[in-house]
């Protein structure tokens, strides 16, 4: 595949029964293997941005294609498949289900995913070896992920995030809940893996330091004029 | 995995999990409970008497003249001479025809006048015979009685000891004059005859002898070897039962019973109007099935409760299924299925309950009650009402599943706690 991961035209998107809360962007391209940091304060629309690359929200106006799908055509049954096939999310902080053993909440995503499943053979060494790479302690898939440090979380989240290595990696402030020496050696096994796979990489963060990391910034102010009283109308 | 994981996150909310589970089935064990003694007591009160045709008694209710004949609760409001007796029991449908007189009693049991040919043809729980654990039922003697199980558990009595009967129910007037000797004592039929006292017909004229009006007659007091030679042929007695030659006979001596005009009399088939006394019982029946039932709706709206307030907790747990790529409907779907398994074990757990409190409790029961409840695997009432509750808790729990799927659209990846 050939062509940008992300682009975006025209886009317009408001919540439902939300009124004034919405998004406007005029263009947006992020290219293939690109790691690019998503700048902006609180509230500007990041995470909405999100929401929206990740299919789980459908904007009203406007295309939006991830990894060559224009997803404003998908049904929302396809969205979810897609985002399933395509995308690895990793959240802020409380990632995983808390309940549920490590090796089981990084294989979830594959349970809604048949074509990512298929590329991995073993799902069981996979696991192994994405918890060994990111440093997480051996025999941890067994642990219920409620025993595990916030540090911890975040990397099992990177490894169910790149399991059966998805297009494209979205990550909504992961460091934000770490401490300033676990942020940098976060980042560090979080950009090895995203290279390894092979996967793009959009963070959003309000962190401005962060900014020299990564191919490309951009700042949310850039690509949303000001602040839609009314967007889509 | 998926199951896997609904199992885990129930098993992480144990504690309210199983509070839902146990609530549920508390509900199931009062509505199992109240359909068992229903039917208990239906049934043995259907036990109480079988093979016996007809009862007739002085005109009045056939409720009622079954009530007291057989079940010795109230009273009867006349009696049928013993002209009327003899008539009836010559006719030729007839096969046997067995006395019976009520009105006398012993301590708080009743005491009934009969001849002894009321062992051989009453018969209980589907054609048993009485049976004397000690002693005889031959009632040999005048002032020989034979008295059922509870009576003689009750009082403490032993075949051979003496007791006295008084005149009237709940009387203080005792027939001290003339005792009587327990000369039989019966095994548990579990009917009322196990609170009966049972003497000939003869010795209740007999223990009359200087009464009158329910007072003694002043001044007079007759021996007993005079009152063994006296014709102590009743003038009268309660009623009868009878049995016929021929079922089909049935309906022909029950209209020419009916149809008598020395007296007002009226003849019942015991199993006809104990239809007729569940027709009345139905409505309690009904009323307290409706209070069940209405608890079972308690505890399930208290399920769909526990479900709303579990929502805004699991917000998070939703959005990251969503972002995992779970559609909607997955959502949906697990929360119908957590119901639903929490119905069943519920529902499971009622049964069960239930089972181990007829195991330990029927004995009390039969005790206090004499009703004697039967253990059977659950019949098709009772898998129904499982059935329905499960799938109740599963229509319920639609309203709370509607709601996370609003919340899981609504969301998006926004949650944050």
């Amino acid at each position: 595949m050939t062509g940008p991961v992300l682009e975006i035209v025209d886009l317009c998107f408001r919540w439902p029964h939300q009124a004034g809360r919405g998004l406007v962007i005029p263009e947006l391209h992020v290219g293939r293997n690109e790691k690019v940091l998503l700048f902006g304060p609180s509230g500007s629309g990041k995470t909405t941005l999100l929401s929206l690359i990740g299919g789980i929200v459908s904007p009203q106006k406007g295309t939006l294609r991830v990894a060559g799908t224009d997803l404003s055509e998908l049904s929302a049954r396809y969205r979810d498949r897609y985002r399933a096939e395509n995308v690895g999310i990793i959240f802020q902080q409380f990632n995983l289900l808390p309940y549920a053993k490590v090796s089981d909440n990084i294989a979830l995503p594959l349970r809604f995913a048949p074509e990512r499943r298929a590329r991995v053979p073993n799902v069981e060494t996979a696991i192994r070896d994405l918890c060994a790479s990111l440093a997480l302690p051996e025999g941890i898939e067994d642990q219920p992920a409620h025993r595990l440090s916030v540090g911890q979380q975040q990397r099992v989240a990177v490894a169910r995030a790149l399991i059966g290595t998805p297009a494209l990696v979205l990550a909504d402030e992961p460091t934000s809940a770490l401490d300033a020496n676990s942020q940098a050696r976060f980042l560090d096994l979080l950009f090895g893996q995203v290279t390894q796979a092979g996967s793009a990489l959009i963070m959003v963060s309000h962190d401005e330091r962060l900014a020299r990391l990564f191919d490309e910034v951009i700042r949310i102010e850039d690509i949303v004029p000001g602040t839609q009283e009314n967007p889509c109308s | 995995m998926l199951l896997r994981l609904a199992l885990a996150s129930l098993r992480a909310r144990a504690l309210t999990v199983s509070m839902a589970v146990l609530t549920i089935a508390l509900s199931v064990l009062l509505l199992l409970g109240i359909e068992n003694i229903r039917t208990g007591t239906r049934a043995s009160f259907a036990d109480t008497i079988s093979n016996t045709d007809l009862i007739v008694g002085a005109r009045s209710g056939s409720v009622q003249l079954l009530l007291y004949t057989v079940f010795r609760i109230g009273n009867a409001t006349n009696n049928v001479t013993w002209e009327s007796y003899r008539e009836i029991a010559d006719r030729p449908e007839v096969d046997w025809i067995v006395p019976i007189s009520l009105g006398d009693s012993h301590h708080q049991f009743r005491v009934m006048g009969t001849t002894p040919a009321f062992f051989d043809h009453y018969k209980y729980r589907g054609g048993r015979a009485l049976a004397a654990r000690s002693g005889n039922t031959a009632l040999g003697d005048l002032y020989d009685t034979v008295i059922g199980t509870d009576v003689a558990e009750t009082l403490g009595y032993q075949t051979g000891d003496e007791i006295i009967i008084s005149h009237g129910i709940a009387s203080f007037y005792e027939h001290e004059d003339r005792p009587f000797r327990v000369a039989g004592i019966l095994e548990k039929t579990g009917t009322p005859i196990d609170r009966t006292v049972i003497v000939t017909l003869e010795a209740i004229e007999a223990i009359h002898v200087d009464w009158s009006s329910g007072a003694r007659i002043p001044g007079r007091s007759t021996s007993e070897e005079e009152i063994r030679r006296m014709d102590l042929t009743p003038e009268a007695i309660t009623a009868a039962m009878i049995g016929t030659t021929s079922r089909l006979e049935i309906f022909q001596l029950q209209r020419w019973i009916n149809e008598y005009r020395g007296e007002p009399l009226l003849a019942v088939m015991p199993g006809l109007a104990l239809q007729e006394l569940w027709q009345i019982v139905g409505l309690a029946e009904t009323a307290l099935l409706g209070v069940s039932a209405m608890v079972v709706v308690t505890a399930l709206a208290g399920l769909v409760a526990m479900t709303f307030s579990g929502l805004n907790e699991r917000r998070r747990e939703m959005a990251i299924l969503r972002a995992m790529g779970a559609r909607p409907a997955t959502i949906v779907g697990l929360l119908i299925f957590e119901a639903t398994l929490i119905a069943t074990a519920a529902v499971l757990l009622g049964l069960a309950l239930t089972y181990a409190a007829l195991v330990t409790g029927r004995g009390w029961v039969d005790e206090q009650y004499g009703l004697w409840l039967t253990i059977a695997p659950p019949g098709g009432v009772e898998i129904a009402v499982m059935v329905t509750i499960v799938l109740a808790a599963a229509v319920a729990s639609l309203l709370p599943a509607w709601r996370a799927y609003r919340m899981s659209l609504a969301d998006g990846m926004i949650v944050r706690i």
